[in-house]
């Protein structure tokens, strides 16, 4: 029987295998930040341990970083101690880092692809759950704790459990103005947030396919929302032009190609879960809860939980619409926005700022709102200000900042207040996401701007 | 990492699904660079409602968490598994786990329990009845038994064993040098490695 593309990753990264025992996988790449990795660093400090393949990990700093005055020091004291204690660490231990204000510093996850060091058929890691992202270059890549952090900068493996295999299929043609966000997010609402539990998930079909590479990202990086730890899909002719001409793009092109291009699931191969999806039939889709599955396309309205049967999800959905605020009934598109974030790992590549600032050119964000554009890196920030597009943005109203992960979690000044409400680009409506008594909206870059022009959740057909 | 044979302990019912990462630990908490001192983090919004069950004397002292279906879902933080830990939690029983939180908390020597939804409903009527009823996880058994009840849980052979040693993954997977460094001879050249282009 043949494998799935999973499958062949996997195999070729065993070490070691033993019956009983998690197989020992070899890790290509090791990502780093200032959260996960402090402990980490320590505990190889105590134990006198260095760190294996300095030429295998690279650190940038993103999650605490501000993202206006990047040119003074960090006002948090806390915040400014963790990254300077990232510096630090790989100071000592010699390790490559893009700091805050050089050109390459940016969200991990978006900095890894636009240097080229994300290539298909690897096995990548890094301390933040959202690195299923790079899944969309047919790599295996996935979330890990810091004593796995630890453990990879130690050993360059881990002892990893087999996973199991889902495939969602994607067949179809999307609308105008339905994107890979809203792929995704009806992909959440449709088999919950424990639904990919213990799966990779590949997604395949016309209408992945048909995705650019930044949207692919989109889809793999709210693998985790699904419950899954990664998510996969095969790399093509796409996959292989945006590399090609990166800075860490291989030097013997050709080799890699022909490996590469091994890298799909063989058609005997059997995957333990089907999902099929139809692509044709998708709308704009939004978040009315608190967790991403409790998802709706933009046209319907917030749902009454008396009507659901399940006691658990119905319980969910009462607490989520009194944390939310919301009454059952109420049209979605009627409810009225204070904050439209476009940012984040999940859609804070270039091709979402374009997308926003074509809905935004040349007119005014809505009175009653703001509106923060925070690029994924340093380098996406400049490429858009080629473009113009920060023209775009401040002629609308909207603020221009610097590149990190910002108000997705945060954990740097860009908060919600107690009751505010964002329409936003990222990944996770969890109460609090956003700022203590935030309240989220997921949506994608499209609906975000239009949101923008109109004060209400809305999407570009609204305009 | 400390040993995990037995224990026994009060319950501390947590009837709500989908507990997430930030709910456990909200991201403010995660700026420090120890790995003590998390418990202030822990459900820390939550514990703002004179109502919320930590906040309850019956329930102060527990150190055995009992939730709804889906907890740990979100970030990878690994907090998260410290913030229970500091707190005084030594299991958590559930009928179902994010992956990344429960490989680490079976890392970090937090027990995290999988039972069927209807065995974690009996618990809570249980321990919501007599909130000093005594839990016991034990992990040589596999079973976690409370009053005249007995539950059996399951957990692969290598982590339980990994668990009651209190062994470190990192010293054992460094037994096996040998097998990296072939491993290595034979990787493919035209992997990227992330030294500096020179240009």
């Amino acid at each position: 029987m043949g494998k799935t593309l999973a499958e062949k990753i996997w195999s070729e990264h065993i070490v070691r295998s033993a019956a009983g025992e998690p197989d020992l996988i070899y890790i290509d790449l090791h990502l780093i930040h200032e959260v996960t990795s402090p402990q980490a660093f320590d505990g190889l400090r105590l134990a006198g341990r260095k760190v294996r393949r300095t030429d295998l990990t690279i650190a940038t700093e993103d999650h605490n970083t501000p993202t206006l005055n990047i040119d003074k020091p960090i006002a948090d004291p806390v915040s400014k101690l963790q990254v300077d204690t990232l510096r630090a660490n790989c100071a000592e231990f010699g390790v490559r880092i893009h700091s805050l204000g050089d050109a390459e510093q940016g969200i991990v996850h978006v900095v890894g692809p636009q240097l080229g060091l994300t290539q298909p058929g690897m096995t990548i890691v890094c301390g933040d759950s959202h690195t299923s992202t790079h899944g969309a270059f047919g790599a295996l890549a996935f979330g890990i704790g810091t004593s796995e952090v630890e453990h990879v900068l130690a050993t360059q493996t881990l002892p990893l459990a087999r996973p199991k295999t889902m495939a969602i299929n994607v067949e179809g043609k999307l609308k105008a103005g339905v994107t890979s966000k809203d792929i995704i997010l009806a992909i959440i609402a449709k088999i919950g947030t424990g639904g990919g539990q213990g799966y990779v998930i590949e997604y395949r079909g016309s209408a992945i396919r048909e995705l650019s590479m930044e949207g692919r990202m989109t889809v793999c990086n709210m693998s985790i929302e699904a419950g899954a730890r990664a998510g996969v899909i095969a790399p093509d002719e796409k996959t292989f032009a945006y590399i090609k001409g990166k800075p860490h793009a291989p030097e013997d092109f050709d080799a890699a190609l022909s490996y590469w291009k091994t890298l799909y699931t063989d058609a005997d191969a059997k995957y333990d879960v089907e999902i099929d999806l139809d692509a044709n039939s998708l709308e704009p889709f939004v978040t009315w809860g608190t967790n991403p599955g409790q998802g709706l396309p933009l046209n319907a309205s917030v749902p009454d939980p008396a009507k659901i049967t399940d006691a658990e999800e119905r319980g969910a959905a009462e607490r989520a619409l009194v944390y939310m605020g919301l009454e059952a009934g109420t049209p979605l598109k009627k409810i009225a926005i204070d904050t439209v974030f476009l940012g984040s790992c999940t859609n804070g590549r270039i091709e979402d700022l374009r997308a926003a600032a074509d809905v935004l050119k040349g007119k005014k964000i809505s009175s009653t709102l703001r509106m923060l554009v925070v690029p994924g890196s340093a380098r996406v920030r400049l490429q858009a200000e080629q473009e113009g597009l920060d023209k775009v943005f401040l002629d609308a109203g909207a603020e221009w900042r610097n590149a990190g992960c910002s108000m997705c979690l945060g954990m740097n000044p860009d908060q919600l207040a107690v009751g505010e409400r964002s329409a936003s680009t990222s990944n996770r409506n969890f109460e609090g996401r956003q700022g203590k008594g935030g309240r989220t909206h997921l949506v994608s870059p499209l609906v975000a701007a239009a949101t923008a022009l109109r004060g209400t959740l809305s999407s570009p057909a609204d305009l | 990492m400390e040993k995990f044979i037995k224990h026994t302990g009060t319950g501390v019912p947590l009837r709500r699904s989908n507990v997430d990462t930030d709910q456990i630990i909200p991201a403010v908490y995660l700026k420090r660079v120890t790995r003590s001192g998390f418990e202030d983090g822990l459900f820390s919004a939550w514990r703002n409602d004179p109502e919320f069950v930590l906040n309850q004397a019956a329930y102060k002292n527990g150190t055995i968490l009992v939730a709804g279906v889906d907890f740990g879902t979100g970030s990878s933080r690994e907090h998260a598994v410290w913030a229970l830990q500091n707190y005084g939690f030594k299991a958590v029983i559930s009928s179902r786990f994010a992956d990344i939180f429960r490989g680490n908390s079976l890392k970090g020597g937090l027990l995290t329990v999988i039972i069927d939804q209807s065995d974690v409903e009996n618990i809570w009527t249980a321990i919501e009845a007599d909130p000093t009823t005594q839990i016991t996880v034990d992990l040589e058994a596999r079973t976690v038994s409370y009053s005249s009840t007995v539950v059996a849980f399951e957990l692969d052979d290598y982590t339980r064993w990994r668990l009651m040693e209190g062994l470190d993954d990192i010293g054992l997977t460094l037994k096996e040098t040998d097998s990296i460094d072939s491993f290595e001879s034979k990787r493919a050249i035209y992997k990227p490695k992330t030294l500096p282009i020179k240009k």
